[in-house]
């Protein structure tokens, strides 16, 4: 500013109407990784927010392009690494599709219980964080987010009896799997969800007849059907406005038809309808894994032979696109093949990233405590929004 | 007056300074493991085993060994006195409590209502931290302060009268005393109803879930005292809890009893401070509970439902009171 020129004074008005930007993110407690808000407020209520993306960039597409079909689907669960099973298969399944390679059954039916299990993992991590954002680290949350932490836990622990790795699997291979279960795990897995099963009405019970709870989550952060169906969103998001839209359920892949399970729909779009829908998918989650696990057929594992080089795989020239079902909605791999060992070109469909952009059209008009109940209602993961 | 009383006021004063220190410092231990319990946890253990008895001590010393940071943009003099300002009057309010009969600072004619007074003061110093850290966080905290405060002062001091109106004097010990035969608390429907609204404005007055909208970290990262380290942070907890454990025996005096219990008298502040400790672990369980509530929420709650309750609960006492001396009781 010029010397001469006065220092402009701003006139305040006292209607309460000065409006004030503030940033939440990319480094804020319940920002869920590192996204960053730009909250314009005026006094308490968002009038309006800019969201800001890319901090979690790692050119996770190009690297695609230069790892081998062999070496991919362990880093493919870096994509969304809270639900990371369900990536592999959604990586996998594309080059599957392009090479036209049949899935043994049993293979299948491992790629179903395990997506399961990480969908009850990944929701038990999503509840505990969003009543974490919502009762604070010195509050009811973090109590709940413990319970759950603790739930998520065991499945760990299972899939850390399959495939050595807690977080990032790469369980999935091209043409079925690379492990099969060890002996006893179906029965350990059945303990488990037994276990989760009756959990699961303890947390409903602390939070549905908590009117604190539900003053906070109901009507607050509605999607409405429009809004869902034009913006895009998938998974739970658009299942909680009264859309029943489900991967397992119009496009079955993995011999999900084999399986009895309900799609749960709410229609009033809140960040509580949001909530009972993956509450109910805790429970269809874990009614699709007993299924699965009674009617597990023998035979091999994977129609490929075992891994002896990393360009061991090639497909032929062609493209593919597949989209599974994962814990926060639709999740599309689209892959285009030269004919070599790698990928030319990979192309990632995130859940999140679709999801989080309906953030503009329910923000607006809450308060700033809302702002992060809805945050945490989307349930987006940074992995998969930027990747 | 000759230098001795005062001298001897002073001795006393700084005892009881000191003892509450200490208890404030061991009160936060007893949160966490108590904490720890309802989340399946240990909490603290390895400092001081078993279970962590020195904790208290190690947090002290680490605070003050911090670097203490001052914002460049902060408004210096309000941002450092802010933190002396919070703690004074959180102290301050410890010199009313009797702990047994003769036994306290100062008995006054008036303690309840010089509790309620200092104790609302406060908000000053919350206020100042808010607005000198220059920092937008502070200063929505700092809002919300002043929203939250105004609001329950009303309600907690209604609350804090029924005993008050029940007993017919404001000094303390008084109050006690009247409690001989039947503690306010047992007091048929109005003893209940006000030791709820009085629980629910302690919630409220002292920040605690769910209305600690003004620490709110998941909203404001940590609210007025975003800005703060080392030894000024440690000031301000130490004035949260020290209100905290104020008002929890402010709570046993007035509904509890206070040092009333079976045993022989010297073992009256035991019973004192055994039943402001049940106080405070009523309110760390509902603080590990719920979730916090909304701002607006918050003050409804107040102004809609709070205030008129207390209000009439405080009329209804009155006219008990006026029935029971016309009949002559």
């Amino acid at each position: 500013m010029p010397e001469t020129q006065a220092r402009q004074v701003v006139e305040i008005g006292y209607g309460g109407n000065e409006r004030l930007m503030m940033n939440m993110g990319p480094q804020h407690p319940s920002s869920h990784g590192v996204f960053r808000m730009i909250l314009t407020l005026e006094g308490e209520t968002v009038v309006a927010v800019d969201a800001v993306i890319g901090y979690l960039h790692r050119c996770h597409e190009k690297l695609g392009e230069t790892l081998t079909y062999v070496q991919y689907p362990s880093i493919a669960s870096k994509t969304d690494y809270v639900s990371a099973m369900t990536a592999e298969l959604a990586y996998v399944s594309a080059v599957e599709q392009i090479a036209k390679v049949e899935v043994p059954r049993r293979a299948q039916y491992l790629r179903v219980i395990v997506a399961e299990l990480q969908r009850i993992a990944s929701h038990c991590l999503w509840l505990g964080t969003w009543c974490l954002d919502m009762g604070g680290a010195l509050g009811g949350g973090a109590t709940v987010f413990l319970y759950c932490i603790r739930e998520r836990e065991m499945v760990l622990d299972r899939f850390e009896e399959l495939t050595g790795a807690r977080l990032l699997y790469g369980f999935h291979q091209t043409g079925g799997t690379r492990y099969d279960i060890p002996s006893g795990w179906d029965k350990k897995v059945r303990e488990t969800v037994d276990f989760i099963e009756r959990r699961l009405d303890e947390y409903e019970a602390m939070l549905e007849d908590n009117a604190f709870f539900r003053v906070r989550t109901q009507g607050v952060g509605v999607i409405s059907r429009e809004v869902a169906e034009s913006v895009g969103v998938s998974g739970p998001l658009i299942r909680g406005s009264g859309v029943g839209y489900d991967v397992r359920r119009a496009e079955p892949y993995s011999s999900y038809g084999d399986f009895d399970f309900v799609v749960p729909v709410e229609t009033a779009g809140d960040c509580y309808a949001r909530y009972r829908v993956r509450m109910v998918e805790f429970r269809q989650s874990i009614r699709i894994i007993r299924q699965a696990l009674d009617g597990l057929p023998e035979g091999p594992i994977s129609s490929r032979p075992g891994v002896k080089s990393v360009a061991q795989v090639r497909v032929p020239k062609g493209e593919g696109y597949t989209r599974v079902e994962g814990a926060r909605g639709e999740i599309g791999c689209y892959i285009v093949s030269d004919g070599g060992p790698k990928p030319y070109r990979l192309k990632w469909r995130g859940a999140s990233f679709s999801n989080l952009a309906v953030l503009p059209h329910i923000v607006p008009g809450h308060k700033v405590a809302d702002v992060v109940a809805i945050m945490g209602s989307v349930d987006p993961v940074f992995g998969e929004v930027d990747r | 007056m000759t230098l001795t009383p005062v001298l001897w006021h002073a001795i006393e004063a700084f005892i009881v300074l000191n003892v509450l220190l200490v208890l404030v410092a061991y009160v936060t231990l007893l949160e966490r493991k108590f904490a720890a319990r309802m989340q399946s946890r240990i909490g603290p253990y390895y400092v001081g085993r078993p279970h962590g008895w020195l904790q208290p001590v190690a947090d002290a010393v680490k605070l003050m060994m911090k670097e203490d940071i001052v914002p460049t943009a902060s408004d210096r003099a309000v941002y450092n006195l802010a933190p002396i300002v919070f703690l004074v009057p959180c102290l301050l309010i410890f010199a009313t409590i009797p702990f047994a009969p003769q036994l306290g600072v100062a008995d006054l004619n008036i303690g309840v209502l010089f509790f309620l007074a200092v104790s609302s003061l406060e908000i000053v110093g919350l206020f100042m931290g808010g607005w000198g850290s220059n920092n937008k966080y502070a200063l929505l905290s700092a809002m919300r302060a002043v929203n939250q405060i105004i609001s329950y002062d009303l309600p907690f001091i209604f609350a804090a009268l029924v005993p008050v109106v029940l007993a017919g004097s404001m000094q303390m010990s008084a109050i006690v005393v009247a409690q001989q035969g039947l503690w306010f608390v047992a007091y048929p429907v109005i003893g209940q109803l006000a030791f709820i609204a009085f629980l629910v404005a302690t919630l409220a007055a002292e920040n605690r879930v769910p209305f600690d909208i003004l620490e709110a970290e998941s909203e404001l990262v940590a609210g007025f005292r975003v800005e703060y380290s080392g030894m000024k942070f440690a000031l301000i907890q130490l004035g949260e809890y020290a209100h905290m454990l104020g008002t929890s025996f402010l709570g046993a005096l007035l509904f509890l009893g206070g040092w009333l219990g079976p045993g022989p008298e010297w073992l009256g502040p035991l019973w004192l401070l055994l039943k402001a400790i049940v106080i405070f672990l009523i309110v760390t369980w509902v603080r590990w509970s719920f979730v916090r509530i909304r701002v607006d929420q918050i003050l409804a709650i107040s102004w809609k439902l709070l205030l008129p309750s207390t209000l009439m609960l405080l009329l209804a006492t009155g006219l008990v009171v006026a029935m029971r001396g016309a009949s002559g009781g």
